[in-house]
């Protein structure tokens, strides 16, 4: 079972984070890249499933040189493989043209399985795993928190509203992962050492076949306008009640005479 | 390119959803403002009377799609439909709600159709004629502001509990089409869908939520929310720590890591305020927190805070909660 894993590195959103005064983008000096955490997910997934039936797991990243460091972490995780796509002609790309380099990537890959996490905290878009699946022209199930795979067959839970669904999908599929899925194992000493030591192969646009205007700005049926910091709340008031009583009555009556829900 | 904007429907039982008619009530404002029709988009199997209640939240024409592979949500068979119909008649944009299957289906349409699409979406507004929409990113940190470009079709994710629902008026009609198609069979296939039985009220569409953090101090104590929920006709939630530590399941999850919800009021029971928390729940209109530490971040975010210990104040604000509601 040969699995792909998409992987993206954001910055540590733990973090302050701050837009840049011009409201072009957020501030990017100080930031703390790391692999998605979702994204970890998957990279264990892929892992697990190796295990139970051999194979291989790539991982690729469409990114800026920086986000090679993703890439190291999940070949120090244990995958075996990693392909780094860049060029400047990507800036300003929506998720629809990185999720069809991604789709070209893979072509050029051997796959029965691509996993994606579910987002990335980033910009929280939930998009590229779907579009992906579409560009290959394969099954989707999206923020599974179970897979089990037997005979070509994958079985499958995801959380629906008031629910749990339980799909079948024949592979090759994509799948994008929740975090329930996993406990994602922490990189050990030798793993990074290795993976320190591993090529990980860079591609461009022209490496996949694809044209600036296919997939770059250009092509990009969304853009950011601008960035703003979340409106402030207005500031409440915190009391320390005398007794329990009194906090209880506080609430009653806030519940009743401002937010009106009795 | 059009200029109708159109509205998928999220329905149970042919009956509309609540976001169905957020989505609705925004959708009219857009299509007054763009001139176009509001349609109503219905896929299911069957779909009784829910084409007739579209059209008397507003929408001026609905189209009812039928087919037995329709009965329960899959990917294939929605994007085949949609795609299909997109394609055919061309709307300006089309609202999607931001639920599983909407986030399942709308990325893979775009894809089809080649539309742009934003998700997450909490405002939607047209300047220099162009759609605008604004969406949280980076735990909420900030507020993106996404222009989509060209005449579209365009595709909106909308968030619940953003937008002010459509109200029904009996008597109000829609010029109903029953769209007929072929849907192959999905490669996909759906063996069974488990009810989580325990969920009275849909924590995303809920008016009130009561969600429980570390503080409760173990699974037994979210009874006290559970009672205190019953009385408020409340959802009750969680932050992650409970989630993590197997006191509650993950679809209990608010947050970063979980789900994002907007309701009138939240109640924070024993909880921190973590960035991660707060990201899935600053939406609300009114924030009570209860905590013992009056440091806790929660308290700045807080409409109303209150510091002492949840184990007393919660049993006494579900009685007295029960008192005023016996009063009336």
């Amino acid at each position: 079972m040969d699995v792909v894993v998409c992987v993206k590195q954001v910055p540590d959103t733990e973090q302050p984070i701050r837009v840049r005064p011009d409201g072009g983008g957020v501030e990017e000096q100080g930031l703390n890249w790391i692999l998605n955490y979702y994204d970890e997910h998957a990279v264990e997934e892929a892992l697990r499933v190796r295990e139970k039936h051999g194979g291989t797991v790539t991982v690729v990243c469409v990114g800026p040189a920086r986000a090679t460091e993703a890439l190291r972490t999940a070949l120090a995780m244990g995958a075996d493989e990693a392909v780094h796509v860049q060029d400047p002609a990507l800036d300003g790309a929506d998720h629809l043209g990185v999720a069809r380099v991604l789709a070209e990537t893979i072509r050029q890959l051997r796959y029965d399985l691509v996993l994606c996490g579910r987002l990335a905290t980033d910009d929280n878009a939930s998009v590229v795993g779907p579009a992906l699946a579409e560009y290959l022209g394969l099954p989707q199930a999206t923020a599974i928190s179970r897979l089990d795979i037997s005979d070509g067959v994958a079985a499958v839970e995801r959380e629906v509203e008031g629910g749990v669904e339980v799909l079948q999908v024949p592979l090759p599929a994509v799948f994008t992962v929740e975090r329930t899925i996993n406990e994602p194992r922490y990189p050990t000493l030798p793993g990074i050492m290795k993976a320190k030591r591993k090529e990980i192969r860079t591609l461009g646009l022209r490496d996949l076949g694809l044209e600036p205007g296919q997939v770059g700005a250009e092509a990009a049926r969304v853009r950011y306008s601008r960035f703003d910091p979340p409106p402030r709340r207005e500031a409440g008031r915190v009391v320390t009640p005398d007794s329990p009583e009194e906090g209880a009555r506080l609430i009653a009556q806030f519940l009743q005479e401002t937010a009106k829900v009795l | 390119m059009g200029s109708d904007v159109w509205v998928i429907a999220d329905h149970a039982g042919g009956s509309p959803r609540r976001i169905t008619l957020e989505l609705l009530g925004k959708g009219r404002e857009l299509a007054d403002a763009r001139g176009g029709r509001l349609v109503a988009v219905a896929l299911g199997h069957p779909l009784d009377g829910l084409p007739r209640t579209l059209g008397e939240y507003g929408a001026d024409a609905v189209l009812s799609v039928e087919h037995p592979h329709l009965r329960s949500y899959s990917t294939e068979a929605y994007t085949e439909v949609l795609s299909g119909i997109v394609r055919q008649r061309a709307p300006w944009l089309v609202m999607v709600p931001s639920t599983a299957w909407g986030r399942d289906c709308a990325p893979r349409l775009a894809a089809r159709v080649g539309a742009g699409v934003v998700t997450d979406v909490e405002a939607l507004w047209v300047q220099d004629g162009r759609l605008q929409a604004r969406r949280p990113m980076y735990t909420r940190k900030v507020m993106g502001t996404v222009e989509y470009v060209g005449d579209g079709p365009h595709l909106a994710v909308v968030l619940p509990k953003v937008f002010a629902p459509a109200e029904r008026r009996e008597g109000r009609t829609a010029d109903v089409e029953v769209v007929a198609v072929q849907v192959p069979e999905p490669r996909t296939r759906l063996v069974e869908t488990r009810s989580l039985q325990r969920e009275r009220v849909s924590l995303t569409e809920a008016e009130v939520v009561v969600s429980g953090g570390r503080g409760l101090r173990g699974p037994e104590n979210f009874a006290l929310l559970d009672a205190l929920a019953a009385e408020l006709g409340a959802a009750v939630g969680s932050s992650r720590p409970p989630v993590d530590s197997g006191w509650v399941p993950h679809d209990y999850e608010i947050g970063q890591t979980g789900k994002t919800v907007s309701p009138t009021v939240y109640i924070a029971v024993g909880i921190s305020g973590a960035p991660q928390h707060l990201a899935g729940m600053s939406g609300s209109k009114y924030i009570v927190a209860i905590n013992k530490d009056p440091n806790a971040p929660i308290f700045q975010v807080a409409s109303l805070g209150v510091v002492g210990d949840l184990f007393q104040i919660v049993p006494k604000l579900t009685e007295e909660v029960r008192r005023l509601k016996a009063q009336g």
